[in-house]
C-alpha cells in the first residue's frame, strides 16, 4: 500500500503506474508458475502416505484446520458452560461448598500452536536483545572488553543451538523448580534455546556498528568537548543503530528457524510439535497438513522480518535501509 | 590588519609511529597568524596540511613545538577552534537546526537562555542562507547546503579561529563559487581568524590574506608565504582580469609545479632550514611591492 501511494504521489504517474503493474504482474506470474509446477510435480511422487499433496489438497487441509480450531473452541465453551451450571447447582444446594474451576484440557489446535511458537520466539528474542545490545555496545566501545568477549563469542557463535537443547532442558529442569510455575518448563527451554542463537548476530553487529562510527563525527564531539555520556548518547549510539537493527533482524530470522527445529526435537508445544505429530500420525492427510504448517511458518517468518523492518524504519535515521 | 600575534605555531614537528620507526610528517613549522587574518594552506597531497590544521584544532599533538592561541598552548580540541570538516560531518539523524543546536547547547550552557540559544542558532542559519532548510536532515540537502550548515555549526560555536579542511573540495565549481562568496561575506562581517586548507589556487588567492605554501613530505614544512594584497571586498569577475591577481596565481602555480614537484617525481631535495621567516617586519614594506619581497625562494 505504501509503495502504491509512493508511486501515485509522484508526478507523471503513468510511467510509475506501469512500473507498479509490471512488478505486481511479474510476482503474480511467478507465483502462478510455482503453483502449477508444484501441482504437476507433486502428483508424480508416490509416498507411503499417498501422493504428495498439491496446492488444492493443501488448501483443503488449511480449511479443515480452521474448522477443527472452531470445533475445539466450541467444545471448550460448552465445557465451561457445563462447569458453570454444575457449580451454580452446587452453590444453590450448599452455599459453603468448595467450587473448583477446572481449565479445559482439550488438545491444542493448529492456531494454539502458532500462538505458542510466536510467544516463545518473542520471549527468546527479547531476552537475547536485552542481553546482546548492552554487551555489543560495551565491546564496541572498549578494546579491552572486546578482547575479553571475542574468544567466547567466536567459540559459541558457530554452535548449533540444537546442541544446547539437552543441556538447556536439564538445567531448566534442575533450576526452575516451582510448585506453581509461571511458565511451563518446555516454554522456557524453547525460549532459552532461541535466546542462545539470537545473541551472537546482535552482539557482533552492534559491536561493529559502535566501533566503526565515522571518525569525523567523533571529532565533532571532541571539538565540542562533549562529555563522555553525551558523546555516547548523541553520536555513538545513533550512528550504530542501523547496524544494530541488521543484527536484530538476522537474530530474529535465525531464532524463528531454530525454534521450529527445537520444538520438533524436544516435543515442546508449538508449530514444530504440530509438524512432528502429524508426521508421527501418518494419516493420508498428514503431508498436506504439514505443508500448511510449512507455508504458515514461512509467512510468519516473513511477517516477523517485515515487522522488524518497520521498527527499523521508525527508529533508524537511515531510511535507505534495504527492503530485502 | 593588527600586528598582535593571535595564533602562533612554533617549531612544530610531528612523528607518526610506523612499523619502521617514527615517520616525520612535519618538520619545524613556524607561523604567526594575526587576529582576523585569512590564511590558506596549499600544497600537494600528503604534504601535511591537514596535520597542521589538526594540531591547531588539538586533534593531534605535535611531537615537538606546538600551537599557542592567545598565549595559551593548545593541548586539546575545543570550540574556540571550530573545525569545518571536508565531508561536512553533520550528524545524519539530526536536522540542520539540531546539528547546530548540539554545539550551541554545549558551548553556551548556562550563558544563554533557551530563547537566546534559539535566536542564535537561527541567526547562524541565516548567516549561511539556510533558514529555509532549518528542519531538513543532511540526506535531504545538497552537498553545498550541507557544507553551509557545517559552516554555520562551526560559526555558532563563536570560535576565535575557524579551521577549514578543504571545505569546498567535494563541491562542483558553481556551488563552490557561491560558498566562497558567502565565506568572504561572513569573514568580512565577523572577522574570525580563518585557516583554510585548499587545493584550489584560485580559491586561495581570492579568499586569503596570506597563502602558506607547503613543501612535499615527508618532513614537510612551510616553503613560502605569499601575501595577497588585494582590496576587499573582492569580486571574482573583476579580479579575473586583474594583473595583480593573476600574478599571485602564477606565483602559487610556480611554487606547486616548478619548485615542488609532485611527490614521486622528485628526488627529495634536502630542506635546508626552510622555515617561513618572520613576516611581520616586512609587512608595511610589502604593501607596496608584495610580489618581490614576499616571495622567498628557500629551496630548489
Amino acid at each position: 500500500m505504501n509503495r502504491l501511494l509512493d508511486f501515485l504521489s509522484r508526478e507523471n504517474s503513468s510511467g510509475a503506474a506501469r512500473k507498479l503493474v509490471k512488478s505486481v504482474g511479474v510476482s503474480v506470474a511467478a507465483f502462478s508458475i510455482f503453483l502449477m509446477l508444484w501441482s504437476a510435480l507433486a502428483a508424480q511422487v508416490q509416498t507411503s502416505l499417498g501422493v504428495l499433496p498439491g496446492p488444492a489438497k493443501v488448501w483443503e487441509q488449511a480449511i479443515v484446520l480452521v474448522d477443527e480450531h472452531k470445533v475445539e473452541r466450541g467444545k471448550e465453551a460448552a465445557f465451561m458452560a457445563r462447569q458453570e451450571v454444575r457449580n451454580a447447582e452446587k452453590l444453590a444446594k450448599n452455599p459453603d461448598a468448595e467450587v473448583k474451576i477446572r481449565p479445559y484440557t482439550g488438545k491444542a489446535t493448529f492456531f494454539d500452536q502458532i500462538l505458542t511458537s510466536l510467544l516463545t520466539v518473542a520471549t527468546g528474542f527479547l531476552i537475547a536483545s536485552l542481553v546482546a545490545i548492552p554487551i555489543g555496545i560495551a565491546t564496541g566501545m572498549s578494546q579491552t572488553l572486546y578482547a575479553a568477549f571475542n574468544p567466547i563469542i567466536q567459540l559459541f557463535k558457530p554452535v548449533s543451538p540444537l546442541a544446547w537443547l539437552p543441556i538447556v532442558t536439564m538445567v531448566v529442569s534442575a533450576v526452575y523448580v516451582s510448585k506453581d510455575p509461571l511458565f511451563a518448563k518446555s516454554f522456557l527451554t524453547s525460549a532459552i534455546t532461541v535466546t542462545l542463537c539470537c545473541l551472537w548476530p546482535t552482539i557482533i553487529n552492534t559491536a561493529v556498528g559502535v566501533s566503526s562510527v565515522d571518525k569525523d563525527l567523533l571529532n565533532v564531539g571532541r571539538v565540542l568537548r562533549l562529555p563522555w555520556l553525551t558523546r555516547t548518547i548523541k553520536i555513538v549510539l545513533p550512528s550504530s543503530i542501523p547496524m544494530m537493527f541488521t543484527g536484530l533482524r538476522l537474530s530474529l530470522g535465525i531464532g524463528w528457524m531454530v525454534l521450529i527445529a527445537a520444538e520438533m526435537l524436544a516435543q515442546n508445544p508449538g508449530l514444530g510439535k504440530f509438524v512432528w505429530d502429524e508426521f508421527q500420525n501418518g494419516s493420508s492427510n498428514s503431508l498436506a497438513r504439514i505443508m500448511v504448517a510449512v507455508l504458515v511458518i514461512g509467512l510468519l517468518g516473513f511477517a516477523l522480518d517485515r515487522g522488524m523492518l518497520m521498527l527499523q524504519r521508525k527508529f533508524s535515521w537511515d531510511k535507505s535501509a534495504a527492503l530485502r | 590588519m593588527t600586528t598582535q600575534t593571535h595564533l602562533e605555531l612554533t617549531s612544530v614537528s610531528i612523528d607518526f609511529p610506523t612499523d619502521h620507526g617514527p615517520f616525520r610528517a612535519l618538520d619545524n613549522v613556524n607561523l604567526k597568524i594575526n587576529q582576523g587574518e585569512f590564511i590558506s594552506l596549499i600544497g600537494h597531497s600528503g604534504c601535511g596540511k591537514s596535520t597542521v590544521l589538526n594540531i591547531v584544532a588539538g586533534l593531534h599533538r605535535a611531537t615537538e613545538g606546538g600551537a599557542i592561541l592567545n598565549g595559551k598552548e593548545v593541548t586539546e580540541p575545543g570550540p574556540e577552534r571550530a573545525v569545518v570538516f571536508q565531508n561536512h560531518s553533520l550528524l545524519p539523524w539530526l536536522s540542520a537546526y539540531e546539528n547546530i543546536e548540539l554545539g550551541v547547547k554545549q558551548v553556551f550552557r548556562g550563558k544563554k537562555s533557551k530563547t537566546e540559544m534559539r535566536e542564535w542558532i537561527e541567526h547562524n542559519l541565516d548567516l549561511v542562507h539556510m533558514t529555509h532548510a532549518r528542519d531538513k536532515r543532511p540526506d535531504e540537502l545538497s552537498g553545498g547546503m550541507k557544507q553551509r550548515v557545517g559552516i554555520a555549526r562551526a560559526l555558532a560555536m563563536q570560535p576565535e579561529v575557524l579551521l577549514m579542511d578543504e571545505p569546498f573540495g567535494a563541491l562542483d565549481a558553481l556551488t563552490r563559487a557561491h560558498l566562497q562568496d558567502s565565506l568572504m561575506e561572513i569573514h568580512a562581517a565577523l572577522g574570525n581568524t580563518v585557516i583554510m586548507i585548499t587545493h584550489d589556487v584560485d580559491e586561495a588567492v581570492l579568499l586569503s590574506d596570506r597563502i602558506v605554501m607547503m613543501t612535499n613530505g615527508p618532513a614537510a614544512t612551510i616553503g613560502e608565504v605569499l601575501h595577497i594584497e588585494l582590496e576587499r571586498p573582492r569580486e571574482r569577475l573583476v579580479l579575473a582580469d586583474d594583473l595583480q591577481y593573476n600574478h599571485y596565481r602564477s606565483e602559487v602555480l610556480k611554487f606547486l609545479y616548478e619548485r615542488q614537484k609532485r611527490p614521486g617525481e622528485s628526488n627529495e631535495s634536502p630542506e635546508t632550514n626552510s622555515t617561513c621567516a618572520d613576516n611581520s617586519a616586512t609587512e608595511e614594506q610589502s604593501e607596496k611591492a608584495p610580489e618581490i619581497t614576499e616571495l622567498r625562494v628557500v629551496s630548489g
